[in-house]
């Protein structure tokens, strides 16, 4: 039973993931394309646990879920220092300042 | 997934199996607050503000459900899992604490770059601060506080 409650969890945290996608195509900023990665890159270690719930390998799977919530972190903060220095928030292609998307 | 318990009460194994459906449950409902709100939101500020408090705040509900779960089916001939136990709320711990700190990062990545916050458009009638006349200029306060007006 609790088998297929943590199957129906993670197809629902998958299928929660897609509309993020959205932000990530359309997001008027670079930074909000970030933020959305960093989103579903945060989500994907927790799904990263469920599978090994559901694999009966806890123990393997956790470590991978670690690494990859330390990777997610430096990579957002590495991101947020280079588009800080070097790059505008607004890039080409995109609608002006301010507006609503 | 162990499913003969082990000597516990069966009630003891509906208690938390119940306790761990409520906290994923939960967990799923702030996660879902946080897309919404990162779908819907008219600005980059507020889709910040989404992302960074319910993304933390569903993650750490979830890795509670499963460190519970993990928990529940120890026992000492596999004491290794407690490990699993102590790593799943590593993660847990560690997401609470970088979430916010990536979150404040870009936020002020944004702020640095001059991105615009949405403020209420303006109607007929109302005197706003940036309508007022040039020869006290110097005293409008900045409205919306962007780069530009810190220096002025």
């Amino acid at each position: 039973m609790m088998e297929t409650f943590f199957i129906c969890a993670g197809i629902t945290l998958l299928l929660m993931m897609i509309p993020v996608f959205y932000r990530i195509v359309v997001g008027p900023t670079t930074i909000d394309r970030i933020v959305a990665v960093n989103v579903i890159g945060t989500k994907t270690a927790v799904l990263l646990i469920i599978i090994g719930m559901l694999f009966d390998d806890v123990a393997m799977f956790v470590d991978f879920a670690l690494a990859y919530a330390l990777l997610n972190f430096i990579g957002s903060l590495a991101a947020a220092r280079y588009f800080n220095k070097t790059r505008p928030a607004y890039g080409a292609g995109s609608p002006g300042k301010g507006e609503i998307t | 997934m162990v499913p003969v318990p082990r000597g516990r009460g069966k009630l003891l194994e509906m208690i938390i199996n119940i306790l761990s459906i409520l906290l994923m449950a939960a967990g799923l409902f702030f996660f879902l607050g946080a897309v919404v709100g990162i779908v819907r939101f008219p600005d980059f500020y507020t889709r910040m503000h989404a992302a960074g408090k319910g993304d933390t705040l569903s993650t750490i509900l979830i890795t509670g459900a499963l460190a519970l779960q993990v928990l529940h089916n120890f026992d000492w001939a596999h004491w290794t899992d407690l490990l699993v136990v102590i790593k799943i709320m590593a993660i847990g711990i560690l997401i609470m604490l970088t979430s916010p700190t990536s979150t404040h990062a870009l936020m002020q990545a944004g702020y640095d770059d001059g991105i615009e916050p949405v403020t209420r458009p303006k109607k007929k009638g109302i005197v706003s601060l940036d309508d007022s006349p040039a020869e006290d200029a110097e005293l409008t306060l900045p409205v919306t506080g962007m780069p530009e007006d810190r220096e002025g």
